[in-house]
């Protein structure tokens, strides 16, 4: 039986290939200097350099944290490269003009940047290294008064609307990873959509990572003004090398009163190889604000990537009757080690959240599950519901919860399952004997598994999902 | 169709099986009986290619072909179906998900097309009529909360859409009550024809009445003990075990 889940699991890494390019990459390290560099590259207003400087100093007082369930090698800031963009991105090209090899590199990922060529109704902004290199569908989203664009762009653009919301969900102060990101983020994805407009097509940001010895620190800013709704996507992969590669980003969700915002990722970073060398170390800070009444919140995750991960995406609950769910798939495997969850703060009245995460561990992989729901004193009939399933496969692999729950109003319900299961020889068997391969099996353990964080994602991800997890969806999702 | 000679196996260094011989001919029902421990699951899951028996000696030939270098799968695609004693839950994922895939994969080792669900749904009607089940139980997970006799139907209605040629039946009776009993009945019954098998494995002679076998055999101790025609098996009910095994065949 091992030997063929193994090799289920253990399928190559498709996404590890490196495109020849030349970058204008500026030294490694890290220093005030290196801030103002990064922000004079992308001519940045004087705002904004300041907050930078702000956050850097305060990086500057904090210590690396420590607490989460992962192993790993010492960091060297001033070993990284921080800024590194392919020569010919310009900063206002349009579409057409995008760089053929960048272009193939989409292309060979599935991503392609041709509008006509795209996914119906999927735009896509795609980051490579540090710069945003396209956005497709941009002038049709305009005329829905959308914005969707590069942060650069929506710096230069619509400052108004970015120095209100930036560091309004998560303050540059927040954490060691997020204060770093502040001080030296280059690009990323930024969304508005306007009062009761709902966006008509899912909106995806693709990173990759593509230098060697580069950091990516990208900023996600999504805004959904009264009544508005918006599906988000985002994608990341990155080429196979020994080295480790650092990727901490920080992802703000708004939500003003009766919005929605669904939030997605498949992340299929590379991992490392079976003995554990490279990989990206993903410290990630997602978070949301459900800022107004009976706005709603929803992130889904499906992680299969990353040498470490550590990221909770997580809800504040804000408004009265707003909504907070985090659906969660994280698989690992070789020496991979996740660290993920979700937290949820209940501060409005008859609030509710929702956390649904599926673990599923295998080789020597180290997967642990932390999760938070707090009630603060003023959230009357808060509610959550909690279900953490782990499923082990084989006997070398590690499954962990960890639920904290504090709650500060007693007309709170706070319900929390869990279960842990093996994947069984007895399972596997009974799908031969109707015909199918140990893979086939496999798969179709998985996916009943994973089915209720599956039907969460959009068709487009849920295929990609599939691939990734080398999963039949059919099941699961019909 | 299927010819055991000297057949033996172990499960966790332990002997069960103890030179099994038994030829099964095109057409027809054999019945397996025996006592609690005797062999009777193992001599099924060999059958089956379950891997944590390990067969130390003798042959099975199926249809001319050596049952036992062949993967589970391959066995199933070429025919030969197991209905489990204890049916294995598959949460989340849906019974006709589950069919589907299967009755696809063995029509794709027989070089046949594919079906797609909405052809798929109209064979079943048909099917799950025959075991009188419910078409809700399309959407529920595969044996998933299931009562006892639920999987047991569940075995039944997919042996009906897998049409295999020889079927092995590992105690569907026990635990039914008599209208479960006589839905296991039908299924098999429609299913006989001159070129199908099936082995009826069951600890009591109650199914007999319904499967009328053309022989039965007595497995003790992991050897066959006897054989003879659809009377041994009321013989068996009237005078017990003891009577071909003696006392220390029932203890087992
Ligand atoms: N997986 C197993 N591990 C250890 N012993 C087993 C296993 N399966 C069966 N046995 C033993 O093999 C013997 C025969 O079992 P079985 O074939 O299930 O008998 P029957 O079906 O006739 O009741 C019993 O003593 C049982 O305990
Ligand atoms: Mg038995």
């Amino acid at each position: 039986m091992g030997a063929s889940i193994d090799t289920l699991i253990n399928r190559e890494y498709q996404a590890g290939f490196v495109t020849d390019i030349e970058a204008d990459a500026i030294p490694r390290g890290l220093s005030e200097a290196t801030v103002r560099l990064i922000s004079s590259k992308k001519n940045e207003p004087e705002w904004l350099l300041e907050w930078r400087l702000k956050a850097f100093r305060r990086w500057q007082q904090m210590a690396e944290p420590h607490w989460a369930n992962v192993g790993y090698s010492k960091i060297d800031y001033q070993d990284i490269v921080y800024y590194s963009a392919p020569k010919s991105a310009k900063p206002l090209g349009s579409l057409d003009e995008v760089d053929p090899k960048i272009r193939e590199t989409y292309d060979k990922l599935g991503i392609p940047l041709h509008e006509q060529k795209l996914l119906a109704g999927v735009a896509v902004d795609a980051v490579f290294d540090s710069v945003s290199v396209g956005t497709t569908y941009k002038e049709e989203l305009a005329k829905h008064g959308i914005i969707f664009m590069s942060f650069g762009e929506a710096v230069r653009e619509h400052p108004e609307l970015v120095q209100k919301y930036l560091g309004s969900v998560v303050p540059y102060s927040d954490n060691f990873f997020a204060a770093l990101n502040a001080a030296v983020f280059s690009d990323g994805s930024f969304v508005y959509v306007p009062k009761g407009v709902r966006c008509p097509m899912e909106l995806s940001t693709y990173f990759r990572i593509n230098a060697a010895d580069t950091g990516q620190f990208e900023r996600t800013l999504i805004v959904a003004d009264e009544g508005a709704y918006v599906s988000y996507l985002e994608g990341c992969t990155a080429p196979k090398r020994s080295t480790n590669q650092l990727h901490a980003a920080v992802v703000e969700l708004v939500a003003l009163e009766d919005a929605s915002v669904k939030y997605s990722t498949v992340q299929n970073w590379y991992a490392g190889d079976e003995e554990g060398k490279g990989g990206i170390y993903n410290f990630v800070t997602k978070r949301g604000k459900c800022a107004g009444a009976r706005s709603k919140i929803s992130w889904t995750q499906v992680e299969t990537g990353s040498a470490i991960t550590w990221k909770y995406p997580s809800v504040i609950l804000q408004g009265d009757d707003s909504t907070g769910e985090f659906y969660s798939v994280a698989v690992v495997n070789n020496h991979q080690q996740a660290d993920t969850g979700t937290k949820m703060i209940h501060m409005g009245r008859n609030t509710k959240s929702t956390i649904v995460s599926k673990g599923i561990s295998a080789g020597k992989g180290n997967n642990s599950y932390r999760g938070l729901v707090k009630v603060l004193p003023k959230a009357e009939n808060a509610r959550n519901y909690t279900q953490c399933d782990s499923m082990l496969v084989g006997n070398r692999c590690g499954a962990h919860t960890f639920p904290y729950i504090e709650v500060g109003n007693n007309t709170a319900t706070i319900e929390h399952e869990a279960s842990t299961s093996k994947i069984g020889e007895d399972q596997i068997f009974y799908l031969k004997q109707r015909g199918m391969s140990a893979e086939q099996a496999v798969s179709m353990i998985v996916s009943g598994f994973c089915k209720e964080v599956f039907k969460e994602l959009p068709m487009e991800f849920a295929l990609e999902a599939q691939q990734l997890l080398g999963i039949t969806l059919e099941g699961s999702v019909g | 169709m299927l010819k055991i000679q000297g057949l033996r196996a172990t499960v966790s260094d332990k002997e069960i099986l103890k030179g099994i011989d038994l030829t099964v001919n095109a057409g027809e029902v054999h019945a397996v009986m025996g006592p609690n421990g005797s062999g009777k699951s193992t001599l099924a899951q060999v059958l089956a290619g379950h891997p944590a028996y390990t067969v130390t000696g003798g042959s099975v030939e199926f249809d001319g072909e050596d049952l036992l270098e062949m993967d589970p799968e391959v066995r199933a695609q070429k025919g030969v179906f197991l209905a489990f004693q204890y049916p294995v839950e598959i949460p989340g994922v849906s019974n006709a998900y589950f069919l589907r895939t299967a009755y696809n994969e063995i029509r794709k080792a027989r070089g046949e097309e594919e079906v797609d669900p909405m052809d798929f749904l109209d064979i079943m009607e048909q099917k799950l009529k025959m075991v009188e089940m419910n078409d809700v139980m399309l959407n529920r997970s595969v044996n998933t909360g299931f009562s006892g006799g639920e999987k047991k139907r569940n075995e039944i209605l997919q042996m009906a859409v897998l049409e295999p040629k020889l079927a092995i039946l590992d105690e569907t009776d026990s635990g039914l009550d008599i209208d479960a009993l006589r839905v296991v009945a039908n299924g098999v019954n429609a299913l006989r024809r001159p070129d199908r098998s099936t082995i009826v494995v069951t600890h009591y002679q109650r199914l007999l009445n319904y499967i009328v076998p053309d022989f039965v055999h007595v497995l003790a101790n992991g050897r066959i003990v006897k054989s003879g025609g659809k009377e041994l098996a009321l013989e068996l009910e009237a005078k017990g075990y003891d009577w071909v095994t003696g006392p220390q065949g029932a203890a087992a």
